[in-house]
């Protein structure tokens, strides 16, 4: 289907990454938008703010974050395509709600726009180390997509494929910014409605009576109704079965078997090929792969270059999708290089994950960053020099001593 | 050959859920009765209708009623709620859940739902105790009264809910006990009818806990207790409406006021 010419401003802009964000929730079809002021996510939310009467939206800025993702669900669930944008320690207190998002299958969007952590942190600079929390924040098990642009025109367009999936497979995603990508002015161009491609909620049309809001059809995904149509709907976070219900006074077979939560986790897994989306560049005679994600990867296309002027064959994997995690490419690419260097602006994150799917096959290097800036592009282009050099196998991950880190720790 | 008896209420209800969670003696089902009794007097279509509940006995309450029906985590009964309303403005949104979800854990959602003027109604069962995990101390346990967590008896101020409620905003307020059945049904009638954040509260008896720690014996003892200190004082200013340990209960209707609702403040905002 495609997007909804009322809700495409179409034009060339000159626009930071956090007001894309709110042209691309009006692109998708976004019509509802609770949140909580955080920096340095308050322009995406001024920018949906100032959208939502043009668009026939609802803004509300809720009283907090636990409320603010709530909300969210609860407007889903009333048939609005919905999302939540915030930062850090607002990411923290959304945890409750999307692990009850993920238990009731809820499409919706969330924005972090990423800072220097943990607590309070640096409010006003980047960081890249809500990684992991956005994979495993709630309890239980639960499964996610997550996200990570590198630029304004990227904010814009990954919004948007954010919504497309959340309302495909009916699942919390989270487009993980970060303060430099959310603060940067570049030009964003917002193509016409015709060309942008927007995925309709995937509506049951059945008969009334037999509706069962967990019972899945195409790719384990189960279709969705409005409330207040005459379905009767009852949803709970408790582990419930196809109908809703929850499985209280059954025996602990019972409750494996009828409960949802296997399939919240498998319809994921299972269509894992159909949503990673990796990009890829000089990977065919690669010695050495540099795995980036975000802001990340572009300061490391300098290190990648001048790696490439030493003569190094360095090839590049950037993590659109950063969850599901690519684990069957990068298992592919261990068994014929020589390592990984994964620069991240945290103290090892994703890296864990390329490691673990490394399976001890290749060296993998760790690039950390504390927050509050970038790395140095020398930094990478020294790290990729270590791995290509290298002759010994590491066992596990070795973090770069950086040249910041070195001067400030010896 | 006998004729199959029905429950009068049945259609409102989930039968396939039935039998309930609920002790003997416990006023919540009391006080679905008058939820529904309400909604037939208004005759309101069932298929408006939403109930939103959190977490505690009373958030099992959206479990039994065939609405469409929220059981949310605890304390977010009211923003959820606010979701779909703001969502879907034709549905009439009901929050039904207990003192501890909506004035502890979700405290500031409901001052300011009040503030904002959602047109939600909130029923607010309040046995005095948080029951569902088994008795310990609430805001709204009465002073010197005994829990799980307060051994040596209570030493915290219990919250007074009408008066923050109206302090908050709230356009209608009352309460009445799961005695006051005829009364609570009519009050509940009129906060659904009052366009704006209303709130009932329901004194409700928890033999279970509240009553068997304090010793204050079963179901039928507390409502012979409601029945002899129940004050009935409409228009009390709230700030007399403080519950003392086994004291006086001033029962009524205290709070009935005009306030535009957000939705409409938000469509005249935008014009």
């Amino acid at each position: 289907m495609k997007a909804n010419p009322k809700d495409v401003f179409s034009g060339t802009y000159y626009i930071d990454g956090d007001v894309a964000c709110a042209y691309g929730a009006a692109a998708a079809g976004c019509k509802f938008l609770a949140g909580y002021p955080i920096t340095p996510s308050t322009e995406a939310a001024e920018a949906f703010a100032k959208l939502a009467p043009q668009i026939g939206a609802m803004f509300i800025q809720m009283e907090d974050e636990l409320g603010s993702i709530v909300a969210v669900l609860g407007a889903s669930w009333a048939g609005k395509k919905s999302m939540t944008i915030t930062s850090g320690p607002g990411f923290s207190l959304m945890m409750e709600g999307i692990g009850f998002g993920a238990a009731l299958e809820t499409p919706f969007v969330i924005i972090n726009i990423q800072r220097g952590g943990p607590s309070t942190g640096v409010p006003t600079r980047t960081g890249q180390a809500d990684m992991m929390q956005a994979r495993w924040g709630s309890h239980g098990d639960y499964e996610i997509i997550a996200l990570s642009p590198d630029s304004p025109q990227e904010s814009f367009e990954f919004t948007i494929k954010a919504f497309n999936l959340a309302e495909r497979y009916r699942v919390p995603v989270m487009l993980m910014s970060d303060e430099c990508v959310g603060h940067m002015t570049e030009k964003v161009v917002i193509p016409s409605a015709s060309e942008i491609e927007v995925e309709p909620r995937r509506f049951y049309h059945g008969p009334k009576d037999q509706y069962l809001p967990f019972k899945p059809e195409r790719d384990l995904v189960p279709p969705m109704v409005k409330a207040g149509e005459g379905y009767r709907l009852h949803l709970t976070g408790l582990v419930h079965d196809e109908n809703g219900y929850p499985l209280l006074d059954c025996d602990i077979d019972e409750v494996t078997q009828k409960s949802t939560t296997r399939r919240l986790v498998d319809k994921i897994r299972a269509n894992a090929d159909k949503i990673i989306e990796i990009k890829e560049d000089s990977l065919d005679d690669a010695e050495v792969v540099v795995v980036s994600y975000g802001i990340t990867s572009r300061v490391a296309l300098k290190g990648i270059e001048q790696a490439r002027e030493y003569g190094i064959k360095v090839g590049s994997l950037r993590l659109v999708t950063v969850w599901p995690f690519p684990e069957k490419r990068i298992t592919e690419l261990a068994h014929k290089i020589k390592g990984f260097v994964v620069p991240e602006i945290n103290y090892g994150q994703i890296v864990f994950e390329v490691e673990r799917c490394s399976h001890g096959k290749a060296n993998v290097v760790l690039v950390p960053h504390g927050g509050a800036g970038v790395h140095n592009p020398d930094d990478i282009f020294e790290a990729i020099k270590q791995v290509a050099k290298n002759k010994e196998k590491y066992e596990g991950v070795v973090e770069y001593r950086t040249s910041l880190e070195r001067l400030i720790f010896g | 050959m006998s004729k199959e008896k029905h429950h009068p209420m049945e259609s409102w209800l989930r039968m396939d859920r039935i039998p309930h969670i609920w002790c003997p003696g416990c006023g919540i089902g009391t006080t679905l009765t008058a939820v529904i009794a309400a909604l037939e007097k208004i005759e309101a279509n069932p298929d408006e209708v939403c109930v939103v509940s959190g977490i505690g006995c009373t958030g099992r309450a959206a479990g039994y009623l065939k609405f469409d029906s929220f059981h949310t985590t605890h304390g977010r009964a009211i923003p959820f709620a606010t979701g779909i309303k703001l969502a879907n403005p034709k549905l009439k949104v009901m929050v039904i859940s207990g003192d501890g979800d909506l004035v502890a854990i979700g405290g500031n959602h409901f001052v300011h739902a009040a503030r904002r003027n959602i047109d939600l109604t909130v029923i607010c069962v309040n046995n005095f105790i948080y029951a569902m995990t088994g008795g310990q101390v609430a805001p709204t346990t009465p002073l010197t009264a005994y829990s799980t967590t307060s051994p040596y008896g209570n030493f915290e101020p219990p919250a007074n809910i009408p008066r923050l409620a109206e302090a908050a905003g709230a356009v209608y307020v009352a309460r009445w006990t799961a005695l006051h059945v005829r009364r609570l049904t009519k009050s509940i009638v009129e906060a659904i009818q009052k366009p704006g954040f209303s709130v009932v509260e329901v004194i409700s008896p928890c033999a279970q806990y509240y009553s068997r720690i304090n010793r204050l014996g079963d179901g039928l003892d507390m409502m012979k207790f409601y029945h002899q200190n129940s004050l009935i004082k409409h228009m009390e200013p709230t700030e007399n409406l403080d519950i003392q340990y086994q004291e006086q209960i001033i029962v009524g209707k205290f709070v009935d006021r005009e306030r535009v609702p957000f939705t409409e403040l938000q469509k005249e905002g935008c014009n």
